[in-house]
This record gives C-alpha cells, sequence and structure tokens, in this order.
C-alpha cells in the first residue's frame, strides 16, 4: 500500500470496538443467566457476510483475550475455505494464537458440528447459527413466536414431529433438532447433526450461540440439561454408520462420505478432522488408509 | 488414494490474487482514479452512501472499484467500515424547508412559491445512446440561476395551513430517537426506526413494494407533493457551548408523498403523508421510501393490513441487502454434515419405500397366479 | 345442572370509536346449556361472541367463567398465558370457515392431536389413537387420519374442526355460524351430529348464527340483537312461537319455515 492509499480507512485492534465488545458480553451473560433464551443484540454489520459466521465471530470477538488458544471448524474440519478464513480474520485482527487441537483450545468456533473429542471444564464452544428460532418454519412472525416462547406454548413443536411419524414412520429431521432446555425453552442447537446433540447434555464447556443476521445470542453454561424433543413411544435417537472411519476406523463418531470416481465408489471419513488425525498417529488405521503417515504438513 | 483435502489457506490467497488481478483488468488501460469515480459516477457513489450509511464520497467510490462495480458488495464494504467507527455524538435533525435546492418538482401544483425547479434530472431526455460521450468531447457550461442559495417552504407546510393534511408526525415529549446500527430491531417498531432502515434498504426491492401499491396491493393513492434534492447543514450540539457547532452540509433527497384518505374509526378524511429521505440524488428511491412508509402505516390509519407492502416485519425483515445477500450467498457454503444426515435418511426411507413396493408386487403375483 | 351458572355476563359492550358493536348485555350461561344468539348481518352478535371467547376486550362490563376447581374468574383480568390456557383446555372455538380454525397443511390426525400435546402428552399412539376415536365421532373415516384437511369437503372439515376443539373434553364452546356457507344437505348432517355430541358431552354452546332453524334445532335459549343491543332473550320455542318484540315477531315471520 502507498502512503496515501493507508490513511484513508483505518480499523480498530480486534475489529470490534470496546462499547460494542461490552454490549454483546451483556448480552452473553443475560443468555447464560436464562439458558435458552435468544437474548437480542445489537449485531454489527461485519466484514464477512451475514450468514457466514458473523454471529460466533462476534461472540468470540468479544470474549476472546491475548492468553486465549483459538480454534475453528467448520464441517468438523480446521481446513474447510470459511474456517481458514475466519480463523486467518482472528490471527489478523487479534493476533491470538490458533490451534487444531481440540484439547488445546480455550474457545472453539464451529458451524454445524461439535468436536468428537469431549470437552472440558475452561473450554468455549461457540455456535455460528442462521436462524436461531426453532419455530421459525412453523410460525414465520417473530411477535407470534415470541409469545409462544413466553407462554412455553410449544404444542406447535410435537405437532411436527408427530407428522414426521405419521408420515415416514420415524421423526425425520436429522438436523437441527430442537431440543428443551433445563426443562423451559425450546432451543434450536444451530445446524449440527442430532448425532451431536447428546454431547450438549451437561456439557462441562460453556455453549455460546451467535446468531449476527437474526440479531440473537444464546447459550448454555456448564452441565445444563439439554434434552432432544420425542414421544415416550419414538424416543430420540441418533444416527449410526454401518462402517467405521476408513482413514483411523474410529466407531461411533460422524461420518462423511466422499466420492472417490465416477463409478458411484465412495468411502467413509471422519468429520471431525483433528480427532481423525490423532487417531491415526496414535497408529490406527481404517482399511482405506495408507500404510504409513504422510509427513506432517 | 484419499487424501484429505488440505491447502484451504494457499487456495484462499490464489483465488485473492486472482481477484485484484481481474479487477485491475488489462494494465495498459489506465487504473480508475477516486476523484473519477466521485465526479463521473456519482450517483453510484450516491446509492453506496446512502445503502451503506456512510456519508464519504470518497470512501464509496473506493469500494466501488475494490467491489469491481458490484454496488452490494461496495454497500457491504463501507458499511462493514463504518461499523467500526467511534460515535461522537448525534447531530440535530436536519431541515430540510432551508434546504438549499437545487432541484424541487410538485405534482400537485402548478406554481408554487420558489417554483418548479428541474435541477439536474433524466427526466425528459430522450435515453438516445449518445457516441460523444464515447468519445469524451467537452461538455458546455450551464446556464443557472443567480440566486440559487435560496431556502423554499415546502409543500407540506402549503398543504398544512388549509388544515387538510396529517400533521408532521410527533413523537412522544421524551422519545429518545433510535439508532438501527446500535440497537437490536423489534417488531413493531417506531416510525423513526423503520424510517432509517427504509432509509438504508434496498433500493430494487423498496421499488417493487412500492410499484406493487400502485397496481393495487395496498392501493393508497399517491400524489407526489414535492421531490427535492439539495444540500442542508449539519449541526451538533456540544454540551459546553450554548449554540449548536455547524458540521458541514450534506446532500439529499426528499420525497413527500401525499395520500388521500377517506377516514376510518381512526382518523378524519384528510390527506395522509409518506416520507422518503436518502443520502444524495436518488428520487427513484426516496419515491419508492415514501410509498412503503405510507403503506407500513396502515395500522395506524386503521386500514386492513392486506399485502406485502403493509407488513412490517415482512419489508423491514427483507429490505437490508447485505443481510439478504449474506444469507442467499452463505448456500454455497460446505454444508456435507447436514446434507450427509439427509442423504442417510433418504436412502433409508427409499429402502423401506422399495421393499414395500416389492412386497406388494408379490402379493400381486401370487394372487394372480392362484 | 348445578346450581350456578358457568358464564356470568354483566353490562357488556363494545364500541368501535363512536359506533356500537354491542352494548349492555346481561346474560347467564349454564352448564349443558346451549344459547343462540340470533340477528342479522351487524346487529352486533359476532362482536359479542368475539368478546365473550376473549378474541376482543370489551369496552365496558364484565364476564366471570367458573373454572373447572368452582372458583368465578373475571375473564378481562386473566393473564394472556391463562386466557390462552383456558382457550385451549375447557373452551372451544367453531369457526365459520373451518380454514381458520384448521391448521390446512397439518395432516388430520395432527390436527385434532395439537391440543393433547400442547397440554403435555408425550405418546404418539395414545395421541392417535385419541384422533381415530374422535375421527370416528366426527363421523370421518379412519383411513383419512393422514390426510391434510385441503383435500376435505367443506363438510368434513367442519366437523374436523369441531373434533379438533373437543379432543380436551371442554366445557364450553363457541360457534361462530357453524353452518354458513355449507350445502343444505350438509347442514342438516351436521347439525345432526352437533345436536348428538352436545347432548352426550353435556357441553354448554353459544352459538351465533343468522339462520332460525339452526336455533330451533340446536339451542335451549336465545337472545336476539339489533343494532347491539339485545331486542328479546327466552327459551327458544318460546321466543320462536310467540315473539313479543316487532323486530322478532318481524324475522320470524319473514323467514322461519320450520
Amino acid at each position: 500500500m502507498t502512503a496515501q492509499a493507508t490513511d484513508i480507512a483505518t480499523y480498530n485492534f480486534a475489529y470490534l470496538d470496546e462499547q460494542t465488545k461490552r454490549m454483546i458480553r451483556r448480552a452473553i451473560l443475560k443468555g447464560i443467566a436464562i439458558p435458552g433464551y435468544q437474548v437480542p443484540f445489537a449485531s454489527r454489520e461485519m466484514p464477512m457476510p451475514y450468514g457466514w459466521g458473523t454471529g460466533g465471530v462476534q461472540v468470540t470477538a468479544s470474549i476472546i483475550g491475548p492468553d486465549d488458544v483459538l480454534k475453528v471448524i467448520d464441517q468438523g474440519a480446521d481446513d474447510t475455505t470459511n474456517a481458514v478464513s475466519i480463523r486467518a480474520f482472528f490471527k489478523k485482527v487479534a493476533n491470538v494464537a490458533v490451534t487444531t487441537e481440540t484439547a488445546k483450545a480455550t474457545i472453539i468456533q464451529t458451524r454445524h458440528r461439535i468436536p468428537e473429542y469431549p470437552l472440558t471444564t475452561g473450554q468455549v464452544l461457540v455456535y455460528q447459527v442462521p436462524i436461531p428460532e426453532p419455530l421459525r418454519f412453523l410460525e414465520p412472525r417473530e411477535t407470534e413466536t415470541r409469545k409462544m416462547h413466553a407462554l412455553e406454548e410449544y404444542g406447535l413443536m410435537h405437532v411436527k414431529l408427530y407428522e414426521d411419524i405419521a408420515r415416514h414412520g420415524r421423526i425425520a429431521t436429522t438436523y437441527a433438532y430442537p431440543v428443551k432446555v433445563e426443562g423451559r425453552y425450546v432451543m434450536d442447537p444451530s445446524p449440527t447433526p442430532k448425532f451431536d446433540n447428546p454431547k450438549m447434555h451437561r456439557s462441562p464447556a460453556l455453549q455460546l450461540f451467535g446468531a449476527g443476521r437474526e440479531k440473537r445470542i444464546y447459550a448454555l453454561p456448564p452441565f445444563t440439561d439439554v434434552v432432544s424433543l420425542d414421544f415416550e413411544d419414538h424416543p430420540f435417537e441418533v444416527q449410526t454408520f454401518d462402517q467405521p472411519c476408513a482413514l483411523c476406523a474410529a466407531e461411533n463418531v460422524y461420518l462423511d462420505e466422499v466420492i472417490l470416481d465416477d463409478h458411484g465408489g465412495h468411502m467413509f471419513v471422519c468429520s471431525d478432522t483433528d480427532h481423525c488425525e490423532k487417531r491415526r498417529a496414535e497408529g490406527h488405521r481404517g482399511h482405506l488408509a495408507p500404510e504409513t503417515m504422510e509427513p506432517a504438513q | 488414494m484419499y487424501v484429505a483435502v488440505k491447502g484451504g489457506e494457499a487456495a484462499i490467497a490464489n483465488a485473492h490474487a486472482l481477484l485484484a488481478d481481474r479487477r485491475r483488468g488489462d494494465r495498459s488501460v489506465p487504473a480508475l482514479r477516486l476523484d473519477q469515480i466521485v465526479e463521473q459516477l456519482a450517483l453510484g457513489v450516491d446509492r453506496v452512501m446512502s445503502e451503506g450509511s456512510l456519508y464519504d464520497r470518497e470512501l464509496a467510490a473506493l469500494a466501488i472499484v475494490q467491489a469491481r462495480g458490484d454496488m452490494i458488495e461496495a454497500i457491504f464494504l463501507v458499511r462493514a467500515y463504518r461499523t467500526t467507527l467511534p460515535r461522537f455524538g448525534y447531530t440535530k435533525a436536519i431541515d430540510t424547508g432551508a434546504m438549499l435546492v437545487e432541484r424541487r418538482v410538485s405534482a400537485t401544483y402548478k406554481d408554487l412559491p420558489g417554483g418548479q425547479l428541474l435541477g439536474p434530472t433524466f427526466d425528459y431526455t430522450h435515453r438516445l445512446l449518445d457516441p460523444e460521450l464515447a468519445a469524451g468531447g467537452d461538455v458546455a457550461e450551464p446556464l443557472q440561476r443567480a440566486s440559487e442559495a435560496e431556502a423554499m417552504q415546502r409543500v407540506s407546510a402549503i398543504l398544512a395551513r388549509e388544515g387538510l393534511i396529517e400533521p408532521d408526525g410527533d413523537m412522544p415529549q421524551d422519545h429518545v430517537p433510535g439508532d438501527i446500527t446500535r440497537e437490536p430491531l423489534e417488531f413493531p417498531m417506531a416510525r423513526d426506526i423503520r424510517l432509517q432502515a427504509l432509509s438504508r434498504g434496498d433500493e430494487g426491492f423498496l421499488l417493487a413494494l412500492g410499484y406493487s401499491t400502485q397496481r393495487g396491493y395496498a392501493r393508497n393513492h399517491p400524489f407526489v407533493g414535492e421531490v427535492r434534492i439539495g444540500e442542508v447543514e449539519l449541526e451538533l450540539d456540544v454540551p459546553e457551548l450554548p449554540f449548536a457547532v455547524p458540521l458541514g452540509s450534506v446532500r439529499v433527497t426528499e420525497c413527500q408523498m401525499v395520500n388521500q384518505f377517506k377516514g376510518s374509526a381512526k382518523a378524519p378524511p384528510q390527506f395522509t403523508r409518506g416520507y422518503g429521505l436518502v443520502f444524495g440524488q436518488s428520487e427513484r428511491k426516496a419515491m419508492a421510501m415514501a410509498l412503503c412508509d405510507r403503506a407500513l402505516r396502515a395500522s395506524e390509519f386503521g386500514e386492513d393490513v392486506v399485502a406485502a407492502a403493509q407488513d412490517e416485519e415482512f419489508v423491514i425483515s427483507h429490505s437490508d441487502n447485505v443481510q439478504a445477500t449474506g444469507f442467499v450467498e452463505h448456500l454455497k457454503l460446505p454444508h456435507y454434515v447436514d446434507f450427509q444426515a439427509e442423504l442417510d435418511l433418504v436412502r433409508r426411507m427409499r429402502a423401506e419405500h422399495d421393499a414395500r413396493e416389492n412386497a406388494g408386487k408379490a402379493e400381486e403375483k401370487r394372487e394372480a397366479a392362484e | 345442572m348445578t346450581d350456578e351458572p358457568l358464564l356470568r355476563v354483566s353490562a357488556l359492550s363494545k364500541f368501535y370509536g363512536s359506533r356500537v358493536g354491542c352494548e349492555n348485555v346481561t346474560f347467564d350461561l349454564w352448564p349443558g346449556e346451549v344459547l343462540a344468539v340470533v340477528g342479522e348481518s351487524g346487529s352486533g352478535k359476532t362482536t359479542l361472541l368475539n368478546c365473550l371467547s376473549t378474541r376482543l376486550l370489551p369496552s365496558s362490563g364484565t364476564a366471570s367463567y367458573r373454572m373447572r376447581d368452582g372458583q368465578f374468574r373475571e375473564l378481562y383480568r386473566m393473564s394472556e398465558a391463562e386466557r390462552r390456557f383456558l382457550m385451549r383446555t375447557d373452551w372451544g372455538f367453531v369457526h365459520q370457515n373451518p380454514a381458520d380454525g384448521l391448521r390446512m397443511t397439518v395432516s388430520a390426525g395432527a390436527n385434532v392431536g395439537e391440543r393433547l400435546m400442547a397440554v403435555g402428552d408425550r405418546h404418539y399412539g395414545k395421541i392417535r389413537a385419541t384422533a381415530v376415536d374422535w375421527l370416528s365421532r366426527v363421523e370421518i373415516d379412519e383411513d383419512r387420519i393422514d390426510d391434510e384437511p385441503r383435500a376435505f369437503s367443506g363438510g368434513m372439515r367442519q366437523r374436523l374442526q369441531i373434533a379438533r376443539n373437543l379432543v380436551t373434553g371442554p366445557r364450553l364452546v363457541f360457534m361462530d355460524e357453524p353452518t354458513g356457507g355449507l350445502d343444505v344437505s350438509v347442514q342438516a348432517r351436521l347439525l345432526d351430529l352437533l345436536r348428538g355430541l352436545v347432548t352426550d358431552l353435556g357441553l354448554a354452546a353459544i352459538v351465533v348464527t343468522h339462520d332460525l332453524a339452526v336455533a330451533r334445532l340446536l339451542s335451549q335459549r336465545m337472545m336476539v340483537m339489533k343494532d347491539g343491543r339485545v331486542v328479546e332473550s327466552g327459551l327458544t320455542d318460546r321466543v320462536l312461537d310467540d315473539p313479543r318484540a316487532p323486530y322478532t315477531q318481524l324475522l320470524v315471520s319473514s323467514i322461519l319455515q320450520v
């Protein structure tokens, strides 16, 4: 850049001004005080598009300190482009340490997954949320859904589940599966697969949810009861996979399907790339894994 | 052999290098300077300032170049910058009655104090492409009135003298004007908040909604009371000083739409108003905004809410093009985790369906055989 | 019948600006009693119904409802949460247009089951069995349970709406022209069904209608309204056979051919 170019526009350290961070922290605290309740906040315009993680980025920017270690995942992976981009953003504006190792991170920002490695006390999981309102597709009006939450009128939510069973013989919701928090608020866990729902229940980590475009923040303090909605005779159940990860042989983890060729050849591998790499480093081998480890990149 | 996709970082850097290259284009063509854009693409600059909610021509021009002329991307750049700027305070409300008017037309009066002033308008141009512009020929100096610096009474004030138009909207004494860039939007909203949202709303969206009211979806019988474009003074109250401090001036377009109203249980027969105000010169946007504002006041006047343009939650939730483009375009981000979950479910349901079909066919065959 | 009314209405008025919706309406409704409110359109009967069902707030007057615990509660002083709870448990509201009272894009079974789920039923099999039972009581075939009401005829939709309302065993049902907009033969069948259900379940009901034949068939007592006021009230047979107010006489002589 030329000298003339640099003084036309400058950005604050860590992008958000302190006033804004305090406002967002207040919203987070309110969210923690009322688990599962959607707190409106004055979401800022962020330098990435709405719908691309602006809510999560604002939450992370408001809580991150110089000693934090940040991990960013998208679809479970550290190396998807949007995760790379958000991680690079924080490296640039806040100069924080980053990692791909779940256990080493103090803050993990995620889109669509909860890491396989169990989270521990002191860690914060920040979810990027596109549509925070679990009732939105049943009732499009904000004014009405707010009332439904206030009066705990959640019958409609079960109508949707009833319809699934009547039509498909099972509850056909596979992701963004609604949960009830501490027996009070019905909450959207963001579009994580329902496979991850049980990980939210009584997690020792603090879970924060940021929806930038919809201007809502909500939270699950550590050890909060999170129960997936269901019927007594059609209990909630998670997806199971017929085979282990083709690279690290892990079972009971969420798998991505990868297409190998033009003839329908495919394989299933861990969606959580850090978990998969760690297992392979420990010597686990799936049936399609190379015999020797590739050199670390 | 499958190797997990790596190198996202390098790919992004390379993509952005290519973007920079395409933005610059043929190096033998001189690079655009910001002053060229400010001077010669002024209405584009105005739109970026208006929907970017930041009055700064040079930054808007920079955003336009950086966005390769993509207006919504440019608006986005400006918004993402403005949000980081500290606030010194809020200026006093501008007085458009004291505007230094360059253009002012009224459709309701043939002549009026100050007269009709066409100003720099596309109206009545013949929309014939002009090859001379391509050659970059000289342009003659325009003729202008000698005393341009004269305030003109607003048409709404003329109508108000007869008492046939609703007065300027009043807010309660202790009402502090909201700021949509600092507070979360909540529905239903006060009119000051709504007008702010409309003023930065997408021109195309408001144009289509305004048009829909004219075609009968919440018709409100509009007349252009007045459209005026010009410079208005900005003043800031400073606590230690006994007078307001002038900060300079901004160019704005204001539209006051006058709507016939037959009266209802809530209000007597009178003319009502729709209001539009935007940065820079954009009559189209200001007029569309005024139509939408009036439509959104339906419940104030006890009118039935029957059309999209009258539905506050619908209009305001979808008018912001930065939000809209982000969410529409986010569909290209990876969704393989959700998709995998759906794929699994569809496969299972399909297998069950096929099993039922086959069982049914086997049954038919058996019956036929018997 | 008990010795206390179910609903006590006193001097109820609703004004729209200077226009009268209904004015100074007073009556008691007893458990198991069906009251018909008749009048032409614009007579204020629908305004009255909407006030009583708390869908509208009156300008003045009171209405108290005897809750299941025997205590009278002032309707317009209840919180919204209490009112909404009452509406989906102890009350029903049958709209003239079934589309206003049904979820048109949700199956018939779920339409009937919604109230059960709203009050906490969480057993799919039991909810479905109850829905099947109620569909048969309103003469809808069990095999239509997974169809959406969009695919139903007008009469079927109205019967489905009735089942949806009655599934929680309400004690009071409001009906707004329940047979309006249906063919005559369909009307007759629906009226028969309604009469049977009301008697079997011992329901109290307030039925708004412009059709004196509907009042005759369903109600024990009736009120005649004109310009927002009650001009005559009494036992249905008495009012129809021996109308006293001139307006009622006109109404009966010009319309009633039962």
